[in-house]
């Protein structure tokens, strides 16, 4: 079943992605791509204690991440990919790895330069170039916090600039 | 937890859960404004959350409370004890449990703790439903 999501969210493991999602797509394992997290292994400790089984957690640098991609997308195990920010996914898809693909916008919280777009969704010049910048690698950027929620284009997002 | 003072609570929920936790604690005990301090995740990043916690842990000692061990809110709680493991947490928190901890804040730390956490889970009851429409007397407390 590959990968069935890709999304970026602040607080990566928590309540929406393994309640929310996790019932709606029953994944085999969730991944992490994150540099720090990779090497810290009590924060692993930490993100893992609240996946029930028998989901999986797995904490990947973005350069081994990279190598794996195309793995997991053919893989026969239910993916979830999480990053806990655009530039992290921008990286983890460049040179088009993620082409064609949904990238699902769960969870960019207020921050100085910020601007409310949504409730869960706050951008300032920075995030918004980083979808565009996965927009021009073929991704299809999309805001949505929950499936039963409303899907929001990237073209939304920016014009509410 | 040196300190003599009295402890306060934190409480970390998701939405408007510890807002209204506290608001039912204080109708129900009377207790002073100070005593519990309600923070929501909502809108908040991690470190965003985390940061509002500490701040409020600067006000003296504390137990924090959270809804979801697994979620933001107690991650910002556990993530917190890496730099301050004299600050207790219990996960899980309920109004039983949170009245019971106002009612008895003056305790041992550690007895007040495992208290506590007897209370929320002796608190949760299922009352099963009879053939004939009554129900009667058959509450079965958990843990």
């Amino acid at each position: 079943m590959a990968v069935l999501l890709f999304r970026v969210d602040e607080r990566l493991i928590h309540g929406q992605v393994v309640v929310g999602w996790g019932t709606r797509l029953h994944p085999d394992r969730i991944i992490v791509v994150d540099d720090d997290l990779a090497a810290s292994d009590w924060e692993q400790e930490l993100y893992t204690l609240g996946l029930p089984e028998p989901v999986r957690g797995s904490f990947e640098p973005v350069h081994a991440a990279r190598a794996q991609l195309a793995a997991w997308t053919a893989s026969a195990e239910r993916i979830v990919v999480l990053t806990r920010d655009l530039s992290t996914m921008r990286r983890l898809g460049e040179g088009g790895g993620l082409a064609g693909r949904e990238v699902n916008i769960g969870g960019i919280h207020h921050a100085a330069g910020r601007d409310r777009v949504l409730p869960y969704v706050f951008l300032g010049a920075a995030e918004r170039d980083e979808i565009r910048k996965l927009v021009e690698d073929g991704a299809l950027v999309a805001a949505r916090d929950l499936p039963t929620a409303r899907a929001v284009d990237a073209a939304t997002l920016l014009q509410a600039e | 937890m040196s300190e003599t003072r009295p402890l306060r609570g934190i409480v970390i929920a998701h939405g408007d859960m510890a807002e209204g936790l506290v608001t039912a604690v204080r109708h129900i005990t009377g207790v002073e404004e100070d005593v519990l301090v309600a923070l929501s995740n909502r809108e908040k990043s991690p470190d965003d959350l985390a940061g509002l916690v500490a701040e409020h842990l600067e006000g003296g000692p504390a137990v924090l409370f959270t809804d979801l061990q697994s979620g933001s809110c107690g991650f910002a709680a556990r993530r917190l004890t890496r730099e301050r493991p004299d600050v207790p947490v219990i996960c899980g928190v309920n109004l039983p449990l949170l009245v019971d901890f106002v009612m008895h804040r003056d305790m041992d730390v550690g007895a007040l703790l495992e208290r506590l956490v007897e209370k929320g889970r002796g608190s949760i009851v299922a009352i099963q439903p009879t053939d004939s429409g009554a129900h009667g007397g058959s509450a079965v407390p958990r843990g």
